[in-house]
Formats: structure tokens, C-alpha cells, sequence
């Protein structure tokens, strides 16, 4: 299956290269959200089967967009996933008890993000199978 | 990487820049508040942290190893400030203000992981922590004593918890703000709400809720911290916009609601109409813009041109039927609609060059950092003030202007502004200005470059000259103050021994000029003796665009760019004399050469040619009259290049079109110079003009 997938991620670069990592060899659908509030936009009409969220952003942080998704009826099929520079400081224990699927730490490179998505759907597939 | 396209990459180096050049505006606006003392904005802090936070994670994606290096090194540096774990003193100011240098030199290495380069990184990310944490002054948490909850507690990250913490330790009260927003207009409701916010309290976050909201719409609750009484608050808000409440102390019993409250809200528009905001606060607006190769827009303008001799060839096909009274209602309405279409085109010209403007604030925030540097290698006190960095020019041109301006700036700061003794003596005061202001003049961007340190010595610029061989002493008596000024723009003018002899106005000052005429523009030099310097930059707002004299040759129609024309004179053949095998005029009483564009360009004799016209125009410090049969006008024109096939032909910059089926050639004035001047059958003799 092609993952719909989300970028929330206020650098043009990182969603750029999400994008280049996932839509190669039709791995995924990616869509691109550079504000909380455009992901809140985006998160109204489509449900997606992947959701990755930088902690990090002006305004709407990560960790409230996580607890949103979390709590939203469209979206709860959605793996989702934390990707923070700070690795093992408390925004990423918090997004994790947020109900995290996976933190990635930055950077991380287009087979780290393949990986991981894999193997979460199929740890889903496995427990919903 | 190598699964990467290149155009990622380039995504990757765009941000970079913008990041870098981000963090050196922000660093001396830090800087101007430490040499202040005052307590700089905590939000200034937090965007000079995200700025290094995101270089950071971007350039390990994309393998620049030492940029990732040095800004993860100073990521936790600016944690700890922006946390209040640490200060800000002289040390740390000079490893930021170091940082930007090094972060523009790694990101335009060819090997971003290139090991010779570690060792450096390596020593300046050793100083970087040397400067290290300061224990934190710990008065308990007061965030428990707050009914803020634990759900909203959760969603925090440590930064805007630290920022709660810290507006609570001013004295400032908690409100929650409860808003249903439009999702479609959010980022503009967003802007308003902040604009009206941003004088009385600082946001916290924003939290979205499930609540209240649907498809179209969502309920946000806004954290925020404000010193302005509840009631006020509410008359601002409530109403207008949603619900405010304030988040009491635990310990306080629920307090009665005063009476007061009961002021009218809305009585005052407190939430200006989107529109009108959306164009501030630009650094808040990047969510609803896009990057755009400045290429793009040069291929989107030449279908513009394309698009034009379309229009011309359908005039064509249509006037062919012209005089057919079947098709004469047809007609009418194909000239309505041709009209039509030229003004819609015209719109998109106007369209396209506006999206190629940015604000020169682009290139001045470069120098902010510059100055400071300069100013304190020469121990010197220096104080930039900028005033038009909104001021919007050709992407071009800024990109081309930030070499001359630099050389400009340091001069100025090299050699103009006195040390502070010195100045102390002459009783100005102590520190420097230095300032850089923009504006617009008609068609043109004049930027000045303005000291008031020593000014220039005109005789003393004459007797280097002189000394120089670059002009005879007889010559050198007749000059005015002006045109004495005007020789540090001379090649060979400037000497490492001029530098310290004539406060140094020579280093690259022809390389200034040359420059700026290349992009079509003028400089220009004013200064007292004692008082101060003020160069002046004139330039085209765009270079996609030029106005050009229209002129006949031959018969055919050619552009000849403005910048370069001094003027126009009626031309007499009787008055051409031959001097070295070279033709040349005598005007006011100098000789200037001269070159007939007919037989220069191989075409035919117009026979019968009434009046003809010397067009006058000078390059760097040489004129050349260039002869033509016929002014036509002046109009602006888009050069279309002349392609691949004709591109060693030298001469002309290209084609464009006039409109009304009318083609012309594009000079380009600076070659014909070269050409010119260059051909074996003269010998060069221009210098004896001066």
C-alpha cells in the first residue's frame, strides 16, 4: 500500500526531504503542513495513515498536535511519529506517554524513516490481524 | 544522500542561508539590548535558539557534519539562556557573533564533511562549552500553585513551561482564551488575535481542542500571560472573539468576579480585519509563501514576452482582414478583446517583477554583524543605523550589491570613522555613526552609505593621482573639488600606501563603480573635510526590465540603455576630425571619439538623411559617441536573450520586442566599449582626454 502521510514541520528542508525519503518508488503519499495550524486544516478532511510531527514549532508544538491527533475520531489509524533534535530531553518522554508511536531523532537518514514505518504497520497489522 | 535529488539539497542550502542570516540579525539586535543593559526579549532568545536548533537538525540529514557539529554546540548554549540557566555577558556574544562566519564558510564548502576542517570545529566547539552552565537560581516550582491542569501541563514543551514559570515570577497574571477559528482563515485570525495581543500579554502556545469545533472549524485554547487587569482583558476579548479566563492560585479561595466586569465589550474594533493585518509581521507570514528559483521567474517572463509576439502576430492575421465589411462587427470585437488581452498582459509583467523584489533589510542585516566586527578590530566605537531595509529591489540586484556595499561599509569603518581618541580630541562625539539608508526615487533605489568620521582630502587625492601617473599635473590644476573627489574611482588609484595616506576611500573603489555600472547603475561621492563621507548608490529597481532610448540605424530599429547615456546631440559631419587614425568631435572643447553605428554594424547608407545624432555615453571613466540616423523614443523593454546559436555574437545583451510589430536589438553598451577600444585598426588614445 502507498502510506498518506503527513510532515508537520516548520523547516522547508526537513519536509523536503521526508518527501524525497517517502514518495520514492511510490512508498508513500506525502503531504506537507509547515504551521500547526495548516496541519489542523489538513487534519479536518483527510485521514492519514501516517502522521510525523516535529516537537519544535512556533505556536501549536508538536506535543499539542499529538495530543490532538490522538484524540481525533478521523485519525485514529494513524501511526504516529515525534522527530525532535533533542533526543532524551523531557519533550520526548512526554510526546512518548502522548501516545508517540515512535521518536525519531534528528537527523535521521531516508532508511531510518522507511524502516520505522514499516515496522510499525506491521506491528499494527499484526496485533489488528 | 545519493537517493537525494539535487533540488533537495538546494532546499537544504536555501534554508541554511536564510537560518544564518536570520541568527545574525537577531544576534545584534541581542547585542544592542546587552550594550543597553537591558533584559532582551525573551522571544528574541527563543528565535535565535530555533534558528540554531534547525540547523542543526537539517545539516546532519544532509551530511554537513561541522555545521551540525558547531550548532549543536551552541544549541545547548542558547537552551540554557533561553531557559534562564545561564546569562548573557561579552563571551558569550563573541562565540555567537563567531558562529555566524563560520557557519556561511562550512556551508559553502565544496566537501561539507572535508576532515581538514575538524580540528578547527573541534577547538571552537571546546570554547563554545567552556563557557558552560550556571546553576540555576531555584525558588520552587510555581507552576503547581497554578489550576492549569495536568492535560495542558503534558502538551508543553520545556521551553514554553520555563516561559510560564518565568511570566509567573513577574508578577504576571494566567488567562486562558477560548476561540473557535475558521480553518480556512486561521492563519489570518491567528495574526490578528497576536497583534492584538502582543502589547498586553505574551502567548504561552496554543492548544487545539476537540470541542466546539467541526470540519470547518476549530476550538483553540490560548495560554497566555498578561500584566493587564482581567476586566480589561475581557473588555478586549470577550465577544469579539471568545471566552477569557483567568487561572487562579491554588491557594486563593474562587474569587467573586468584581462588578467592573461588566464593561461593554466591543466597544472598540479590537480585531482588525485580517487584510489589513496579514501584510506585518512578515517573519509570521512564511507559513503562505514558497521559495521560488529566481530562474523560474526570468523563464515565466519570457513567456510573458512570447506571449506578447503571439499578440502581435494575431494583430497581423486580423488586420489582413481588414477592410471586409462582412467581418467589420467581428473586428471591432477582436480589437476590444486585443486590448483587452495587452492590459492583462501588462498586469502580469507588473505581477512577475513584483514577486522578484525583497527588501535590501536582506543585505544590510549582513552588515550589522560586519560592522561590529570591524568596529572592533580597529578598536573603534561604531553605530549602524539603517534606515528604508524595507526598501524593495530586483532579487538581483541585491544578491549583486552586497560585494560593492561591503567594500563601502568597511572603508567607511576603516578609514573614515576616527578612533576614539582622536575623536574625543575633536570634540565629536566618542562613538561613530555609520549610517546605511534606502529609498526609492522614481524608477530607481538610492542607497547611501554615510559616515561622520574624517571626509576626504581633495588635494590630497590630486597629488596621489599625479604621483600615480594617472594624470598629468597640468591636467590635475584644472580640476574642481568635485572631480578630485571623483578619482579614487580611477583604476590604479588605490595602493595599500593610499590606504593609510588618504583615509584609504581608494581600496576598490573602481571595482565599486565598475559594478554598480554593470548593473546599470551610478555612484556617486560627497564629502567634507572633518566632517564626514557619504557615497551614494543609484540603481534600477529591477534588472529584467530597462528603459531604453529607441534609435534608428540603417534603417532598423535598436535599445540603447539608458544608464549609459549621458546625452544627445544633433550631428554634423562637417565637425568630424581624424585623430590617430581614430574619428572623434569636439565637444565643449574636449574630443570625444566617436563610432557611426551604420558601417560598424555593416548595414546600409540611409540616403538622404536629414538630421542625424551623436548619442553620448560613458563607461567607468570613458565616453564613445555613438552615431545614429533617427531618435525614435524611450520605452521600457524586457531583452529576450538571443539564444544559444547567436550568444558569441558580441554586442548586443539581446532582442526585444516594442510591440506594434516592431523588433529591435538590445545593445550592450559595456561590449561595444571593449570592441571598440580593442580594435587594431585605432590605437588606444582615450586617456588623452584627461
Amino acid at each position: 500500500m502507498t502510506f498518506h502521510t503527513l510532515i508537520v514541520d516548520d523547516s522547508s528542508a526537513v519536509r523536503a526531504f521526508v518527501r524525497a525519503a517517502l514518495e520514492a518508488e511510490d512508498f508513500a503519499r506525502v503531504q506537507e503542513a509547515e504551521t500547526g495550524f495548516e496541519a489542523l486544516r489538513l487534519l479536518a478532511t483527510n485521514a492519514f495513515d501516517v502522521v510525523i510531527v516535529d516537537v519544535n514549532m512556533p505556536d501549536i508544538n508538536g506535543l499539542e498536535l499529538l495530543a490532538f491527533i490522538g484524540k481525533s475520531p478521523r485519525q485514529q489509524g494513524a501511526i504516529k511519529i515525534l522527530i525532535s533534535t533533542q533526543a532524551d530531553g523531557p519533550d520526548a518522554k512526554r510526546g512518548v506517554e502522548l501516545g508517540a508511536d515512535a521518536f525519531l531523532a534528528k537527523p535521521f537518514g531516508v532508511d531510518d524513516l522507511r524502516t520505522l514505518i514499516q515496522g510499525l504497520v506491521h506491528g499494527r497489522q499484526e496485533v489488528s490481524g | 544522500m545519493s537517493d537525494l535529488r539535487d533540488n533537495v539539497q538546494q532546499e537544504f542550502l536555501a534554508e541554511a542561508q536564510e537560518l544564518v542570516e536570520a541568527l545574525s540579525r537577531d544576534l545584534l539586535l541581542l547585542d544592542e539590548a546587552h550594550q543597553r543593559a537591558e533584559r532582551p526579549d525573551a522571544s528574541l532568545i527563543n528565535e535565535i535558539f530555533r534558528s540554531v536548533h534547525t540547523l542543526k537538525g537539517i545539516a546532519g540529514m544532509f551530511g554537513y557534519k561541522h555545521v551540525g557539529a558547531i550548532a549543536h554546540a551552541l544549541e545547548d548554549l542558547l537552551d540554557d539562556l533561553r531557559l534562564g540557566r545561564l546569562d548573557i555577558g561579552d563571551p558569550l556574544l563573541d562565540v555567537l557573533f563567531d558562529s555566524v562566519e563560520r557557519f556561511q564558510r562550512l556551508l559553502s564548502l565544496e566537501d561539507p564533511q572535508s576532515p581538514e576542517e575538524t580540528p578547527e570545529v573541534d577547538a571552537y566547539v571546546a570554547i563554545v562549552r567552556s563557557i558552560g552552565n550556571q546553576p540555576a537560581s531555584d525558588d520552587g516550582d510555581p507552576l503547581h500553585r497554578y489550576a492549569i491542569g495536568s492535560a495542558v501541563l503534558s502538551v508543553l514543551t520545556e521551553y514554553e513551561e520555563h516561559r510560564l514559570r518565568a511570566c509567573i515570577r513577574e508578577g504576571m497574571q494566567l488567562y486562558r482564551l477560548r476561540a473557535t477559528f475558521d480553518l480556512t482563515a486561521i492563519d489570518d485570525s491567528i495574526e490578528a488575535l497576536r497583534d492584538v495581543i502582543r502589547d498586553d500579554a505574551e502567548i504561552i502556545t496554543y492548544l487545539p481542542s476537540l470541542e466546539g469545533g467541526n470540519d470547518e472549524s476549530i476550538e483553540l485554547v490560548v495560554l497566555l500571560a498578561s500584566r493587564v487587569p482581567e476586566s480589561e482583558l475581557k473588555a478586549h476579548f470577550e465577544g469579539q472573539y471568545g471566552a477569557v479566563e483567568a487561572i487562579e492560585e491554588q491557594t486563593h479561595l474562587p474569587t467573586i468576579p468584581p462588578q467592573l466586569t461588566s464593561i461593554p465589550p466591543g466597544t472598540q474594533s479590537l480585531l482588525p480585519q485580517p487584510e489589513e493585518e496579514s501584510g506585518q509581521a512578515s517573519l509570521r507570514s512564511v507559513a503562505n509563501s514558497v521559495r521560488v528559483d529566481i530562474r523560474k521567474l526570468d523563464d515565466l517572463m519570457n513567456v510573458v514576452g512570447e506571449l506578447a509576439l503571439v499578440r502581435t502576430a494575431v494583430g497581423r492575421a486580423i488586420s489582413g482582414l481588414d477592410g471586409d465589411p462582412k467581418y467589420k462587427h467581428s473586428l471591432r470585437e477582436l480589437d476590444r478583446l486585443g486590448r483587452g488581452f495587452e492590459r492583462q498582459l501588462a498586469e502580469l509583467r507588473t505581477r512577475i517583477l513584483d514577486v522578484r523584489m525583497v527588501p535590501l533589510g536582506q543585505v544590510f542585516s549582513k552588515f550589522a554583524r560586519i560592522v561590529r566586527q570591524a568596529a572592533r578590530e580597529h578598536d573603534k566605537q561604531v553605530r549602524l543605523v539603517v534606515t528604508g531595509a524595507n526598501t524593495e529591489v530586483d532579487k538581483l540586484i541585491v544578491e549583486e550589491l552586497a560585494d560593492p556595499l561591503m567594500h563601502l561599509v568597511r572603508n567607511a569603518i576603516d578609514h573614515g570613522i576616527e578612533s576614539v581618541e582622536t575623536r574625543m580630541r575633536l570634540a565629536k562625539p566618542s562613538e561613530g555613526t555609520l549610517a546605511l539608508n534606502a529609498y526609492h526615487k522614481g524608477r530607481n533605489v538610492v542607497i547611501e552609505v554615510e559616515d561622520d568620521g574624517g571626509g576626504m582630502h581633495a588635494q590630497k587625492l590630486r597629488e596621489t593621482a599625479v604621483s600615480r601617473g594617472l594624470l598629468t599635473a597640468e591636467a590635475s590644476h584644472d580640476l574642481t573639488r568635485q572631480e578630485m573627489l571623483n578619482l579614487v574611482f580611477l583604476p590604479g588609484f588605490s595602493t595599500n600606501e593610499s590606504v593609510t595616506d588618504l583615509s584609504g576611500r581608494g581600496v576598490g573603489m573602481d571595482v565599486v563603480k565598475t559594478n554598480i555600472l554593470r548593473m546599470g547603475g551610478v555612484v556617486s561621492i560627497a564629502s567634507e573635510q572633518g566632517i564626514g563621507t557619504k557615497i551614494t548608490v543609484t540603481l534600477p529597481i529591477t534588472l529584467a526590465i530597462i528603459r531604453a532610448l529607441i534609435v534608428k540605424v540603417g534603417g532598423r530599429l535598436f535599445a540603447l540603455p539608458i544608464s549609459a547615456i549621458r546625452e544627445a546631440v544633433p550631428f554634423s559631419q562637417q565637425d568630424v576630425r581624424t585623430i590617430q587614425g581614430r574619428k572623434v568631435i569636439t565637444m565643449r572643447g574636449e574630443t570625444l571619439p566617436i563610432c557611426d553605428l551604420t558601417p560598424w554594424f555593416g548595414l546600409r547608407e540611409v540616403e538622404h538623411q536629414a538630421s542625424r545624432f551623436v548619442i553620448v555615453c560613458e563607461m567607468g571613466n570613458r565616453e564613445l559617441g555613438f552615431v545614429v540616423d533617427d531618435l525614435v523614443g524611450q520605452e521600457d523593454v524586457i531583452t529576450k536573450s538571443l539564444g544559444q546559436t547567436l550568444s558569441s555574437v558580441r554586442g548586443f545583451a539581446g532582442a526585444t520586442d516594442l510591440g506594434n510589430q516592431r523588433l529591435a536589438l538590445v545593445l550592450d553598451t559595456p561590449a561595444l566599449f571593449s570592441e571598440y577600444f580593442s580594435s587594431s585598426e585605432v590605437q588606444p588614445s582615450m586617456e588623452a582626454r584627461a
